[in-house]
């Protein structure tokens, strides 16, 4: 295989490109916007909804733009008259069995196709569909399923096999009952599901979201702040969304470096110690055994005066201080250079190398 | 990562411990990839496995010993890596002779068979990696262990390569920073020695104060100094030795004894149980800050709301810097960085600015340098740049089965759990599906025990008992138990020993000798 890249035009806009690239990466590459339903970057292409067809000079029919790779001289246009009929089709299709719901739905502003109904302009009433009425699933504790909003993109399915390799999910049913589901559509469990939420992340609408945050603010209500997972030590990005001085979920940010998008139970699911009413809030000093609350001032000062005499009276190497792996580098730097230029020594250490 | 042809996994469970890190790890499975698991448990990645190399806890060195001599035996080492590269291989090839199947098999308990097919695998793959974990540095001989791995490597001249080398993988979020900024009693910020005067006069120019030559106490020395009576004043921030430290006994007669404990926390503790004075913390979503991931990548922590008591880490120990007549003043963590950048030569051109438009992996000297994605291993860091083939010997664990304590204790995580479990045990969810220890045990010896899953146990070391429910389950092997430490309902490091690796002080929490009883 060569490394040497190929030319490839898109509307017009010449771009070189790698061989084993395909139209919607390069597209996207270039700021051309290709709708696309099925298509999720940490998955293989898949090709299911055909929203991303786009028309390749000298084939007839339209490729979809998620499986077909780029080739020399390509010369691609993603919105004829035509392609964008059939788009306005298959979204048609697609809502015509998908209950009107978006006043209460937790993904409204956020959802692929309700964006793509306000973008074609169409709904649901050209093909009157049968639809499914099936209840609410909330049968474990983070994950809400509303099959009624399934548009059967097979994302969550996927990711769940190809990524997490945790077989919770797979289609289940035939024909028009088809669905994802878990096995025997059991609740999901430790014995099934990880909870890491990555079919949630996935899903384009609101067939599946994050059961605590339900009800706590849409996209539009929080504000969303990247930042780094305070477990273990992979460094996964994600979102903290935030509303009211409260994190109340925590979203995939598909642009992280380590983890692009994917995150365990714990960075997804395991905020809520944040605003726990256990925190300790003020400062506190032990008297007569029993823990009282105190200003930092008093505190400060009680340390400073403590630490101090200690120093006098016993030398400065009878003091020390333990860092720790949890906290941030700029605080381990800070206390190493405390005990240096406060208790003058070397008596400090992480606590536990591990 | 993906175009790895054989997988090595050697004391880590990362669809546990690591979840993230098993994902690459999968699609490299996914890819085709060989895998060999070196673990007494049957984890996820065990059960999967090619060769599932199920040695008794503490006998990795001779595991890998018995490997290199299969692999030079056969003639499937690689001779020109080995003739360019290294040194110290006739010294090596004299004392793994000493390593013959039939001793190895003794020692670590794994069939002969098995340790030909691992020993095959891997050094017949064009590409192969080596990942290992926590099972391989918590044991007193744990340094001696990762050695013994690169020994391994070496003679296959796996290294060096895309999709090759060697991957450790540890425990808690900011291992690799709070190491490298220098929170620790021989080395000054960036791993300077303190005995180096070159670097005592850069940082004592920096900071204006006199900087001591004396290598300072190592934790476990200062609490050893608690006790003994000497030592009167402790600071702790954000740690919770008195949960997560082994032999749990002595270091609340440790903390129970010092004069004077401070200690800084977002919840209360074991530890702040001991405290003199209780500070509260801010937790990573109320303070702008960096980790530095196990790749040495630094990321930023970003505040997304206001510090639940008035005040972030930073700035409580800026403050009592200044009370105590150090003069101190940050208005942001990002002058810290600027300050760490001008004294930390492997962090010399990260700044905040840089880091907003994307994280950066050290060594970084300079403002308008990249960062370093891959690093030669440190096993090429001498000054000739061969690597040394080290010899090493089977010294098993500190504490070995008896008859009064014929079980082995290995202890680790679940992925739903973090450490002191002080965090996770306050998610709702996460205590729905989790919400209690359990003592894995093997089916025979359940059956032996009359234990069934659900069962009170009693797990008793010579240091104290711990009492939580049995879990049957065939990721136990015969004679070994596993527990988490990730409750304070049972401390389960009551149990384990204090036993500890002489070079990095680590502490053996993956081996013990414990009875157990209903
Ligand atoms: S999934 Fe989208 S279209 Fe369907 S109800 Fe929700 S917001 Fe509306
Ligand atoms: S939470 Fe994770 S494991 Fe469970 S179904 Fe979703 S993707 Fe699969
Ligand atoms: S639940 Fe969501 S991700 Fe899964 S198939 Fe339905 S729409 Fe797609
Ligand atoms: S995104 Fe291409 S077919 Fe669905």
């Amino acid at each position: 295989m060569s490394d040497r890249k190929l030319k490839v035009i898109i509307n017009g806009i010449e771009t070189l490109c790698d061989r084993d690239d395909t139209i919607l990466k390069v597209a996207k590459k270039i700021g051309v916007k290709i709708p696309h339903l099925c298509n999720d970057k940490r998955l293989e292409p898949y090709g299911g909804c055909r929203l991303c067809i786009v028309k390749v000079k000298g084939v007839p029919r339209p490729l979809s733009a998620c499986t077909t790779p780029v080739a020399e001289n390509m010369e691609v246009t993603t919105d004829t008259d035509e392609i964008i009929r059939i788009r306005k089709t298959l979204v048609e299709l697609l809502l015509s069995n998908h209950p009107n719901d978006c006043m209460r739905c937790e993904r409204t502003g956020d959802c692929k196709l309700q964006n793509l109904s306000y973008e074609y302009g169409v709904d649901g009433s050209r093909f009157e569909g049968e639809r499914w009425n099936l209840p609410i699933r909330e049968d474990n504790p983070f994950i809400t399923y509303e099959p009624n909003k399934c548009i059967l993109c097979g994302r969550c399915v996927r990711i769940c096999n190809e990524v997490v390799m945790a077989g919770t999910i797979d289609l289940v049913g035939r024909g028009f009952n088809s669905m994802p589901d878990t096995a025997f559509r059991k609740p999901r469990t430790l014995d099934n599901c990880e909870f890491c939420g990555q079919c949630v992340s996935t899903c384009p609408t609101g067939a599946l979201t994050d059961r605590k945050a339900r009800g706590k603010g849409r996209i539009y209500d929080l504000k969303k702040v990247k930042t780094t997972c305070s477990y273990c030590g992979t460094g996964c990005n994600f979102f903290l969304n935030v509303r009211n001085g409260r994190v109340v979920k925590v979203t995939s940010d598909t642009s992280a470096p380590v983890n692009q998008g994917n995150l365990c139970v714990k960075g997804r699911y395991g905020y809520d110690f944040i605003d726990h009413p256990d925190r300790i809030k003020t400062p506190l000093i032990k008297k007569n055994g029993k823990f009282v609350e105190a200003t930092w001032d008093e505190a400060l000062g009680l340390i400073a005066d403590k630490f101090s005499s200690l120093m006098k009276k016993h030398g400065n190497e009878s003091v020390g201080a333990f860092s720790s792996s949890r906290c941030t580098n700029e605080e381990n730097f800070l206390l190493s250079k405390f005990v240096r230029t406060v208790f003058r020594s070397n008596n400090v250490d992480n606590c536990a190398r591990v | 990562m993906p175009d790895i042809e054989t997988l090595f996994l050697f004391g880590s469970n990362p669809t546990e411990a690591h979840p993230i890190v098993s994902l690459w790890l999968k699609k490299a499975l996914r890819k085709g990839a060989k895998l060999i698991v070196g673990d007494p448990r049957k984890t996820w990645m065990a059960e999967r496995a090619d060769v599932w190399l199920n040695l008794k806890p503490g006998s990795n060195i001779a595991m890998m010993n018995g490997l290199v001599n299969v692999i030079l035996e056969n003639g499937w080492e690689n001779k020109e890596f080995i003739a360019k590269r290294t040194e110290g291989f006739d010294a090596l090839k004299a004392k793994v002779k000493e390593y013959d199947l039939g001793r190895v098999e003794k020692l670590t308990g794994v069939s002969k068979e098995s340790i030909i097919e691992a020993a095959r695998l891997y050094s017949h793959a064009g590409k192969a990696m080596i990942v290992y974990g926590l099972g391989v540095t918590e044991h007193q001989t744990g340094t001696e262990n990762a050695m013994a791995i690169a020994n391994l490597a070496l003679v296959c001249g796996h290294l060096g390569r895309p999709s090759t080398g060697i991957m450790a993988l540890r425990g808690q979020n900011n291992v690799q920073g709070a190491s490298d900024l220098g929170p620790l009693p021989a080395t000054l910020p960036g791993y300077q020695s303190v005995k180096d005067p070159k670097a005592r006069e850069k940082f004592e120019k920096a900071w204006g104060v006199p900087i001591s030559d004396k290598i300072g106490l190592k934790s476990v020395e200062m609490l050893d100094e608690c006790k003994a009576g000497k030592f009167k004043g402790l600071f702790i921030l954000g740690e919770d030795p008195a949960q997560t430290d082994p032999d749990l006994n002595h270091v609340n007669k440790a903390l129970e004894s010092v004069e004077f404990l401070v200690v800084q926390d977002i919840f209360h503790t074991e530890t702040t149980k001991h405290a003199d004075v209780i500070l509260p913390g801010a937790s990573f979503a109320e303070k702008d800050g960096t980790f530095t991931n196990g790749e040495r990548r630094v990321q930023r922590v970003r505040k997304a709301i206001e510090p639940l008591a008035g005040k972030a880490e930073w700035q409580v120990i800026s403050e009592l810097a200044t009370r105590m007549g150090y003069n101190q003043r940050y208005n942001h963590p990002s002058e810290i960085m600027d300050e760490i950048a001008s004294l930390v030569t492997q962090y010399g051109g990260i700044s905040y600015e840089r880091l907003e438009k994307q994280s950066l992996q050290w060594p970084c000297p300079t403002k308008d340098h990249p960062g370093t994605t891959t690093m030669y291993t440190d096993l090429f860091a001498r000054a000739n740049g061969l690597a040394l083939f080290m010899t090493l010997d089977h010294k098993g664990s500190g504490e070995v089965p008896d008859k009064e304590y014929p079980y082995l204790l290995i202890t680790g995580r679940v992925r739903e759990h973090y450490n002191n479990g002080s965090m996770t045990r306050r998610v709702p969810g996460i205590m729905e599906l989790v919400p209690e220890e359990l003592v894995e045990i093997s089916p025979e010896d359940a059956k032996k025990l009359d234990i069934k899953s659900g069962d009170m146990v009693k797990v008793s070391s010579k240091r104290g008992t711990v009492k939580a429910k049995a879990k049957v389950t065939n990721r136990s092997q015969k004679g070994n138990v596993f527990m988490t430490f990730h409750f304070d309902k049972a401390l389960t490091n009551i149990v384990t020993s204090e036993h500890r690796d002489p070079i990095t002080g680590t502490p053996e929490y993956k081996s013990c000798a414990v009875n157990i009883s209903k």
